[in-house]
């Protein structure tokens, strides 16, 4: 019972705040919502028994990516500036794709039998992951490592100020 | 807690707002923020099959993918809209046109 309060309270932080990264018309505002968001979902996934998902999220996402953003708002906007609360355009068009997507969504999500297997608990998804990773997605590891070294490099030659070799 | 569909709902109400972020945000972060949204969204998606539907881990080292490329997209894209920025003082994704797209 108190884990199923929980729960759905986490599904709401998880929706509200999403909401709030869309709509809040300041852009610092959307990113720490988009924080909020982030341990929303961290929090889904405990529920999901995915514990080390959840800490990955947390730190990549929140630890990584999330400071990038905020750099990245930091730099390019004008802290006083009104431009850096973001304008948006064809709202129109945009809200009726996203809500006939979501109504389409949902329609399919709660119409669909799902083949389900029964009630079993998820153990040790730090050695199954590991082992995972190891044999049978080695490959895909390895060049997901080429990938990351890949972004490294081409993201620090992008943002480096030109001339300063 | 123990149903699949409300997952699946939570999922598919932030891959709505992401696309919808995505499709009328001006701004270029705003814009990536939309499609970290939608990416959360898919692996809240593999994370759910996982447990509900399948004995194996598949579905959390897909997501564990997912999660590194999306760290790898973050980066890049910050990086060219950092340029963008320097370049033509702005990261409004309508303004910067030179390549008339």
């Amino acid at each position: 019972m108190i884990g199923e309060i929980i729960f759905y309270l986490f599904v709401a932080i998880t929706v509200a705040s999403g909401c709030m990264v869309v709509f809040s018309r300041k852009l610092t505002y959307s990113v720490f919502a988009l924080l909020v968001t982030f341990f929303g979902v961290a929090g889904l996934y405990v529920f999901l028994e995915a514990d080390f998902l959840a800490a990955v999220q947390l730190l990549i996402y929140v630890g990584g990516v999330l400071v990038l953003l905020l750099f990245g708002v930091m730099l390019t906007g004008r802290i006083v500036d009104v431009r850096i609360s973001h304008g948006s355009a064809n709202r129109i068009v945009g809200g009726i794709a996203a809500l006939s997507m979501a109504g389409i969504l949902a329609f399919v999500i709660l119409t669909t039998t799902w083949n389900t297997v029964g009630a079993h608990t998820i153990s040790d998804t730090v050695t199954t992951i590991g082992n995972l990773l190891m044999t049978k997605w080695l490959l895909p590891f390895e060049i997901a490592s080429i990938l990351l070294l890949a972004a490294l490099i081409g993201a620090a030659m992008l943002a480096r100020r030109p001339g300063s070799e | 807690m123990n149903h699949l569909e409300v997952y699946l709902v939570v999922s598919a109400i932030l891959f709505s707002l992401g696309l919808f972020a995505v499709i009328t945000r001006r701004n270029a972060i705003a814009v990536l923020m939309g499609v970290e949204l939608i990416l959360n969204a898919a692996n809240i998606n593999f994370v759910a099959f996982t447990k509900f539907s399948t004995l194996t881990l598949d579905g959390h080292i897909f997501a564990i993918f997912v999660i590194i490329a999306a760290a790898a997209e973050a980066a890049v894209a910050l990086a060219i809209i950092l340029n963008i920025y320097n370049n033509f003082n702005t990261i409004n994704v309508d303004e910067a046109a030179s390549l008339r797209g």
